[in-house]
């Protein structure tokens, strides 16, 4: 035995490197194309990601290439804090610079939601879905992210991952019943959707609007939306490494979100 | 009668572009007072305050009675022809691509003797004319015999073409198909003959109402175009660039804010990011292609349209930091008017007073209808003007920043 493999962190490296642990990318793409949140024109609106060049190789720098880019906070795949909702506004430790670090390391359950998704572009994840995830893998633990995996970060055209009509948006997301269920019985860190927002696209008709984010915010608990690749995790036994930019006072940031995986 | 114009043909793409060679663009600084009034459809000459007289070319005083009060009045240009001749030759570069070419001397009846080009229309000496003033292709004012009755298609006469950006057989882009006033052009140009509409369409997941009616219209292609995304705006310029004709950026932001009304600066930077970064982009990008075209046939690149506001000539402070937005997009267009005339391509700008839209909900009439905008625009590319106020309210807000700047500022300050 080497010496590497005497020691914890040893060992995740030699399983990285032996491929016994891969590393699974669950972030999509930042691209100017890629749709933000769109609420009604008259309020206050989450900036798209823009990029633009500074130089590249040319008169404005010879030997050099490189960007500035802006977006909002919750722009491509993006982490919510508490204190991005006024359930969490005076929670300590609410924002991407005080949460504590050890929660940017956590398992993930996945709750597979893919056929019910296919039937209804509206479906709301319930406590019956949690209880039938549990029969067969197990009860969620505390401090873990749960997953919604819906697929739809398949839809590759804007339009359809939007998923826009006259009454508004229509994308899945959780029940209210079901994210109490998550945070009062199951003690999770968070809940990671792949659709724009962590709550349905009609979220706003739930009781109360946005439960997702009233529940899980008010309780210290985090956001990921925008999440992809989803179908390439184990129902359980990911971890997820998921830092968000230490922005003061941020109330979420866009990140770059990774899953190992054994196997 | 002139000869309706027919499709022209698909450009053989063999064959070089041809380039253009502007007319005589030298203008003195009295003379261009012509060149003013003609860039917002006027005929006007220097009329004697002390005498009456009216006199022809433009000078520092009158040459009738020496006294230095001249004003500038509008013309009838009613007058007689009194002789023509046709020019087969021409050392000039332009005159000489476009032989040949017909001149007249024509007697206004308000005095003076004029050389002018003759619309085809126009027969033999003597005969009665119309004069007109009309800008050219170096966006210097020419004046224009045209006949006392025109025929339905004198608008494709070949002189006149030379000197307005006449939408027939044209392609156009126009930048935003989601609003009432984009809507309202489009149906416009394809009314006015337009050959292709390519019709900007940004973030097209939301939903707005009227697209399906303008796409159904065979003219009319949906492009994805987003000013704030300078990626959107190259790629679309690589791929249709070297076809459009008319550019057409009627895209904007307007939200009602003044200073104290609205926290922050995001509203103001998304405003600034359509209505003047958005031009800039739209500019560097489709500018050179435009340019390039300026001289090829009778459906050459022709012009550039900018949706401005009438708040661009004075701040509305209800609507204050918009206003400030459109100031900017002015400035701008006068910096792409420069660069762009020594091309052969025209810029228009348009500043309407409040357009009957959701933006302008709590304002009280009269308020322009977008369809009236539209026809405004139409009209503009076909006169080949260069600065438009349509509607009542622009032409009263004009009237009163021309007569006095300082009093307009108190008075929309109090309201209006």
């Amino acid at each position: 035995m080497t010496t590497e493999t005497l020691t914890l962190l040893g060992g995740l490296v030699g399983a990285l490197a032996s491929g016994r642990i891969r590393v699974v990318d669950l972030t999509q793409t930042l691209t100017p194309e890629f749709p933000q949140i769109a609420l009604p024109p008259e309020m206050g609106q989450c900036w798209p990601f823009r990029i633009e060049e500074v130089s590249k190789y040319d008169e404005r720098g010879p030997g050099w290439y490189w960007n500035n880019f802006s977006c909002g906070e919750h722009t491509g795949t993006h982490f919510d804090a508490p204190i991005h909702w006024i359930s969490g506004r005076d929670l300590p430790h609410n924002s991407v610079d005080t949460i504590p670090v050890q929660h940017f390391v956590a398992p993930a359950c996945v709750i597979d939601c893919s056929e019910d998704v296919k039937k209804n572009h509206d479906y709301l994840l319930s406590v019956e879905d949690i209880e039938r995830f549990e029969a067969a893998h197990g009860r969620i633990p505390a401090g873990a992210w749960v997953l919604m995996r819906t697929d739809w970060s398949q839809r590759q055209d804007p339009e359809a991952y939007q998923n826009f009509d006259e009454t508004g948006q229509h994308t899945p997301g959780p029940s209210s019943e079901a994210v109490r269920f998550l945070v009062e019985q199951r003690d999770v860190l968070g809940f990671g959707s792949e659709a724009i927002g962590t709550d349905a696209g009609q979220g706003y008709h739930l009781r109360p609007p946005y439960p997702c984010h009233y529940y899980m915010h008010g309780a210290g608990r985090y956001g990921l939306q925008c999440l992809s690749n989803l179908d390439k995790l184990p129902p359980t036994g990911a971890v997820l490494i998921c830092p968000p930019l230490k922005i003061q006072k941020g109330s979420g940031s866009p990140l770059r979100v990774l899953a190992l995986v054994e196997g | 009668m002139t000869m309706p114009l027919m499709r022209p043909k698909r450009k053989n793409p063999v064959l070089r572009t041809q380039q253009m060679n502007l007319p005589p663009a030298q203008r003195g600084r009295v003379a261009l007072g012509i060149t003013a009034a003609a860039a917002e459809g006027r005929f006007e000459l220097q009329q004697c305050e002390d005498c009456g007289t009216v006199q022809y070319p433009p000078r520092e005083a009158c040459h009738k009675c020496l006294s230095a009060r001249l004003r500038w009045r509008a013309q009838s240009g009613e007058g007689e022809l009194c002789a023509l001749t046709t020019l087969h030759h021409s050392n000039d570069l332009f005159f000489r691509e476009r032989l040949p070419w017909r001149l007249g001397l024509v007697k206004l009846d308000a005095g003076p003797t004029l050389v002018v080009h003759l619309h085809g229309e126009v027969g033999e000496a003597p005969a009665r004319v119309r004069v007109g003033a009309r800008l050219d292709r170096a966006g210097q004012a020419v004046l224009i015999g045209f006949p006392n009755e025109g025929s339905p298609h004198m608008a494709d006469d070949k002189m006149l073409r030379e000197m307005t950006s006449d939408p027939k057989f044209r392609k156009v882009l126009v930048t935003d198909g989601k609003t009432p006033v984009g809507q309202a052009l489009v149906r416009a140009l394809v009314q006015a003959g337009a050959d292709i509409v390519w019709v900007g369409h940004a973030e097209p997941w939301k939903k707005t109402g009227g697209l399906e009616d303008i796409t159904a219209l065979p003219q009319v292609t949906l492009v994805p175009l987003d000013l704030t995304n300078g990626r959107s705006v190259s790629e679309l310029a690589g791929e249709i660039g070297g076809k459009v004709d008319i550019v057409i950026n009627n895209a904007e932001v307007h939200r009602t804010f003044g200073i104290g009304s609205r926290r922050g600066t995001d509203v103001a930077k998304a405003e600034m990011d359509i209505n003047y970064f958005g031009l800039l982009r739209l500019a560097q990008e489709f500018g050179p292609a435009l340019k390039g075209r300026s001289a090829d046939g009778v459906t050459s690149a022709t012009a550039w349209v900018n949706l401005l506001s009438v708040y661009a000539l004075s701040n509305f402070p209800p609507h204050g930091t918009f206003s400030a937005s459109k100031a900017a997009a002015y400035s701008l267009a006068q910096c792409l008017r420069a660069e762009m005339r020594p091309a052969g391509i025209r810029v228009i700008n348009v500043f309407p007073g409040p357009i009957d839209d959701e933006w302008n909900q709590h304002m009280p009439p009269p308020k322009l209808a977008p369809a009236g905008l539209a026809s405004a625009i139409v009209k503009a590319l076909r006169d080949g003007v260069e600065d438009v106020y349509p509607g009542d309210v622009a032409q009263e807000w004009l009237e009163r920043w021309r007569d006095n700047p300082k009093v307009l500022e108190r008075e929309l300050a109090a309201g209006g």
